[in-house]
């Protein structure tokens, strides 16, 4: 057939592409949304492989929080993005002199490579035909791999009480509740009934007395 | 026309080198930087689930799991250490940021 063909050079081209632009795009609010194309791109790409689960978890956990993370930090700090820009011409020749070499590199590997014959025969966990992608990912998550994935859980839980240490902080001038103090106040503490003699009214030594 | 694993290796090298160029040609904006290391981890999600689908293994697809669990964990902690640069010295400076000693 040749729809696969077509849908992966569609989804590929449009990957390269917003790749291209996140790097190069002068606003970084169009650089996170050229992130989001890119990443929706590489979902259709998995799916074409047939990692559906993947590719689901790739738009969900990606475009629904790491780039929406971003998006809320770059409109929340107010920074001069013309200034962070300055330079970019200066580091292009050497950028691209060792990407060149990368990409060349990478490109002499994937050109020469072969997959060792036995490597068949090394397989660990065949994928099975007749479950779907999610089922087959979890028949292996869940048994086998049981501990990376409680490590990986710990990595995400180190994550979020790092995140919230170090962004939280104490404002020295907001007032807060304080339950412990206020359910220790009791009524004597807290008010007091006067006599006030008849006639004579409120003298001041007597109110610079009661109010302490 | 058909499409083997040399082609999607080629497009996740391609994704990688374009990552590093990021890194390179917007050495003063850290945000840009963040992102750039995104890419650079897709790169390697699409080489582990290419190997995964034509080799017939599900490890690599579980593997790529745990590579976008780190990605993001590494997204949360990088940006709330940007924000508390921010906070203390009104200015996202790369160069700078040799100054956060401790």
């Amino acid at each position: 057939m040749i729809f696969p063909a077509l849908f992966f050079y569609l989804f590929s081209a449009v990957l390269v592409g917003s790749a291209v632009m996140v790097i190069a795009s002068r606003n970084p609010v169009h650089s996170v949304l050229f992130l989001i194309l890119a990443f929706v791109n590489a979902s259709g790409l998995f799916i074409l492989l047939g990692a559906e689960f993947l590719a689901m978890i790739l738009v969900v956990v990606y475009v629904g929080a790491v780039a929406v993370l971003f998006l809320f930090v770059i409109m929340m700090l107010d920074v001069d993005f013309a200034e962070l820009r300055e330079g970019f011409l200066e580091y292009l020749p050497v950028g691209l002199l060792v990407g060149a070499i990368f990409l060349a590199e990478l490109l002499l590997v994937a050109g020469g490579w072969v997959i060792n014959p036995t490597v068949a025969k090394t397989i660990t966990a065949p994928i099975p035909g007749n479950v779907s992608n999610t089922e087959a990912i979890g028949l292996v998550l869940y048994t086998t791999y049981i501990h990376y994935f409680q490590v990986a859980a710990l990595v995400l839980l180190v994550a979020m009480i790092g995140a919230i240490v170090l962004t939280l902080r104490h404002k020295a001038n907001v007032k807060r509740q304080n339950i412990s103090v206020q359910n220790a106040r009791t009524k004597a503490a807290a008010m007091a009934v006067r006599q006030v003699p008849s006639g004579q009214g409120l003298r001041e030594s007597d109110a610079a007395e009661w109010v302490k | 026309m058909t499409i083997g694993l040399g082609h999607y290796l080629a497009v996740g090298a391609i994704l990688f080198t374009l990552g590093i160029l990021g890194i390179f040609l917007n050495r003063k904006n850290i945000i840009v930087i963040l992102m750039s290391v995104e890419l650079i981890l897709l790169a390697v999600n699409i080489n582990l689930v290419s190997f995964s689908a034509f080799l017939n293994d599900i490890v690599g697809q579980v593997f790529a799991l745990l590579v976008l669990t780190v990605a993001a964990a590494e997204a949360a902690i990088g940006l709330a250490i940007l924000v508390v640069y921010f906070r203390n010295r009104g200015s996202i400076a790369v160069q700078d940021i040799n100054m956060m000693k401790g």
